[in-house]
């Protein structure tokens, strides 16, 4: 045992816990724990962002790509104010991160102290829990549990708080090796019951379809999955978050669904006589928001991890409460070894909705389609390259465009919808997996928000690319604009943007810009093909709009298919 | 519909607020509210009443078995409870009503715990009618000021369900 302070028992713990970077800022109150980290060097990280929700984000594109929890320190106030929106963001799409602040000396708690904020209070309703550690010695302890409440269950967001004063205190280092939280039992497997009546579901249904949602990824359930949709013969459909946990050059795969989903997976799931859901809430962006209407003649199995995302949006007749990698084994371990399924109609089906309105776009005029940008970027990269997108049409055109076959290859701000989230988060995975290539699919709009990590990426040395699409507008809202307010496009045009490709290179990094269809490609291979951060301004034409579109509050088989010609 | 809720908590600061804070999120209110320690010091027990649609409740229920802090929680409902809310009220008095409101604590069983030079103060213990009863004979005579402890609810025991109820 040895004695040490707080700011010592932060770093011992960390390492215990196997972690090996964290994003931050210092400050004020976390001075101290600053001020030992050059003693952990070469065990741990720090990567200096230069805004707190940066660090939010980078953490949160790390825990994504790795299934690790990703890590954050900064100090009081507006710095914990800054990481409220990662910390939302992180919880909407279930991210394991844990953020660590620093406050003000306990007696001070309260008092409007100099930046002082209730980050306990201002974090409550975005966390799955915080803590405010009042004694050194309970840090180690609290900051196990944070990591395994971050981690197990539902992935989400822990806060811990530490005053300056419990960072000063010393005391001895006592980190607990078991976890007792007598309020915390996340569950694991699903109960046989109702493994058994979702078996003779399954194996009674003509028209079944798999309704898979990001659960799986968090489950890394994938191989699974897999197993049990080629046992079944069951096609596959997939939310936005849930993108790449089924590998999309498989026959069986039905594109995503939902508001922007393919024609023929949302027609699927509403004509299906089965749904089965695993790891995913039926939020309005996935079934269009009509509940009523969601999928009339179909039963519904619901495995979620989540009891509380059961009968919250649609009520179903088969819940399974479990971890999707255990649910899944077990409803593999309980199907008979043979199965008699004759599934040609129903797919015959699927493939006639298919080849009536296919995904697609017509790259004719001269000025580049964001569809046709990233299709070309789909085709040139690597099969197992991480695509991070950010809020808007591009974020929809990725999840329509670029063919996922991975788990963990595809991320974006789904719940949330957090717009300068791409950039931060492809830097937070590309330090997960230094030998993958990542590329952050960004909109002009989206990048600004966030630009000021270029800095951050180009002390790191990432090898990034950063393929920013720009419209000269908020696309997605003026999208809106066009089908829901009779054109009038109010404040959805940028007045003035920046020289991207000058900006890039200001912050030392290298600027690419293309404006000519015939030229993307040689220039998005240019740039990937460069080392360090390299920026790709693609000039885009900004009429193109996202179909099909399910009108907020419609169900799945009323579909805006807009004028596509796929000659 | 009306629910009463029982929770059994970790006994530690932040937790009634977590409690409250699913109700404030979805915009519904708290009729009453009560927590105190339980045998064990490290456990709270809150009874929480609250009117708002079953469905949403359910939700509310669950997300309550999510946190971290709740160790257990219970609809009651559905069940068959004893349910008791006790208040204080001091009304006025004087020469006229004094008699009249000794005759009514005595029929309540109300007793007096404070007797002023113009007031007397009651102590009541009963079910939610039971109470407002009493509230609404005493309005009348002047009611100055009332504390109410919001309702505390247990199950029945099963076996001996509808005995040791006499009020
Ligand atoms: C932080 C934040 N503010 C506002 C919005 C609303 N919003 C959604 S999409 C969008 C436009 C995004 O523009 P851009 O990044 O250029 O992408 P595009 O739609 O043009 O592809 C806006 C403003 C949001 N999602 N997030
Ligand atoms: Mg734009």
């Amino acid at each position: 045992m040895a004695r040490m302070i707080g700011a010592e028992m932060f770093f011992e713990t960390l390492i215990e816990e196997g972690i090996d970077v964290i994003f931050g800022l210092p400050g004020g109150y976390v001075l101290k724990v600053y001020d030992v980290m050059p003693k952990f060097e070469g065990k741990i990280k720090h990567v200096l962002t230069r805004h707190e929700q940066g660090a939010t984000h980078m953490a949160d594109g790390y825990a994504r790509a790795s299934g690790k929890p990703g890590v954050v320190l900064c100090t009081s106030g507006p710095a914990a104010t800054n990481t409220v929106t990662g910390i939302a963001t992180a919880q909407m799409d279930s991210s394991p991160i844990v953020v660590f602040t620093g406050q003000v000396p306990l007696p001070y708690l309260g008092s409007d102290a100099f930046q002082e904020a209730d980050h306990i209070g201002i974090t409550r309703p975005c966390t799955k829990h915080n803590y405010l550690v009042r004694k050194a010695g309970d840090l180690p302890r609290i900051m196990k549990e944070a990591f395994y409440i971050a981690s197990s269950g539902r992935p989400s967001p822990v806060l811990v708080d530490m005053p300056k004063d419990v960072i000063l205190e010393e005391d001895e280092l006592v980190i607990p090796q078991e976890i007792n939280l007598r309020g915390y039992k996340p569950p694991t497997k699903g109960d046989p019951k109702q493994i058994q009546k979702a078996v003779d579901m399954i194996l009674k249904s003509k028209r079944p379809i798999i309704f898979g949602g990001g659960g799986i990824i968090h489950a890394n359930a994938s191989p699974e999955l897999i197993e049990f949709a080629h046992r079944l013969e069951i096609p596959v459909t997939s939310t936005l978050m849930g993108l790449g946990a089924y590998p999309q050059d498989d026959p069986l795969y039905v594109h995503m669904l939902g508001m922007h989903g393919s024609y023929a997976a949302n027609m699927a799931v509403h004509s299906s006589d089965l749904v089965i859901s695993i790891g995913a809430r039926f939020d309005d962006r996935a079934t269009g928001g009509n509940f009523d209407e969601f999928s009339p003649g179909a039963e519904i199995i619901h495995i979620d991890i989540d009891p509380s995302s059961i009968d919250k949006n649609i009520v179903v007749h088969c819940p399974i409460v479990g971890h999707a990698k255990l649910v899944l084994q077990q409803l593999l371990d309980a199907l008979p070894s043979k199965i008699e399924k004759d599934r040609t109609e129903w797919r015959a089906q699927i493939e006639e909705w298919d080849t009536k309105h296919p995904m697609g776009y017509n790259q004719t005029g001269d000025k580049i389609l964001t569809t046709y940008a990233i299709d070309t970027l789909s085709k040139i990269t690597d099969d197992d390259a991480i695509i991070v997108s950010d809020v808007g049409q591009h974020q929809m055109w990725v999840a329509q465009f670029y063919k996922f076959n991975h788990p963990r290859t595809h991320i974006t701000s789904g719940g949330l919808g957090t717009m300068g989230f791409g950039f931060p988060a492809a830097m937070g995975a590309k330090f997960a997996c230094p030998d993958k290539q990542v590329v952050c699919v960004s909109g002009d709009g989206s990048f600004q928000m966030n630009m000021q990590e270029l800095a951050t990426a180009v002390e790191y040395k990432l090898d990034l690319t950063i393929m920013l699409l720009n419209n000269g507008h908020h696309g997605m809202v003026r999208q809106w604009q066009t089908m829901f307010f009779d054109g009038n496009y109010s404040a959805s045009r940028f007045g003035v943007l920046p020289d991207f490709v000058m900006l890039a290179e200001s912050f030392g990094a290298k600027g690419l810009r293309v404006d000519k269809p015939e030229e993307l490609e040689a220039t998005l291979k240019e740039g990937l093909s460069t080392k360090g951060v390299v920026l790709i301004e693609v000039m885009v034409d900004c009429e193109e709009l996202v179909y099909p579109m399910i009108a907020p509050g419609g169900a799945m088989n009323d579909m805006i298919l807009g004028a596509v010609d796929v000659a | 519909m009306r629910h009463t809720i029982s929770l059994f908590v970790d006994n530690e600061s932040g937790v009634l607020s977590r409690v409250a804070g699913l109700f404030s999120a979805r915009g519904f209110n708290i009729e009453s509210l009560n927590v105190a320690e339980t045998l064990d010091p490290d456990t709270s027990r809150i009874t929480l009443v609250t009117t708002g649609d079953d469905f949403v409740i359910e939700q509310v229920i669950k997300r309550f078995n999510n946190m971290v802090n709740v160790i257990w929680v219970d609809d009651l409902t559905e069940e068959p409870r004893v349910e008791r809310e006790m208040i204080l009220i001091r009304v006025d008095a004087n020469e006229k009503n004094r008699a009249e409101i000794l005759r009514m604590a005595d029929i309540f069983r109300a007793k007096v715990v404070d007797v002023g030079a113009q007031s007397y103060s009651l102590e009541l213990t009963g079910d939610k009618e039971k109470v407002n009863a009493f509230i609404e004979l005493l309005e009348p005579m002047g009611i100055k000021e009332i504390a109410r402890t919001g309702t505390v609810a247990m199950k029945r025991d099963a076996k001996n369900s509808n005995t040791g109820d006499a009020q």
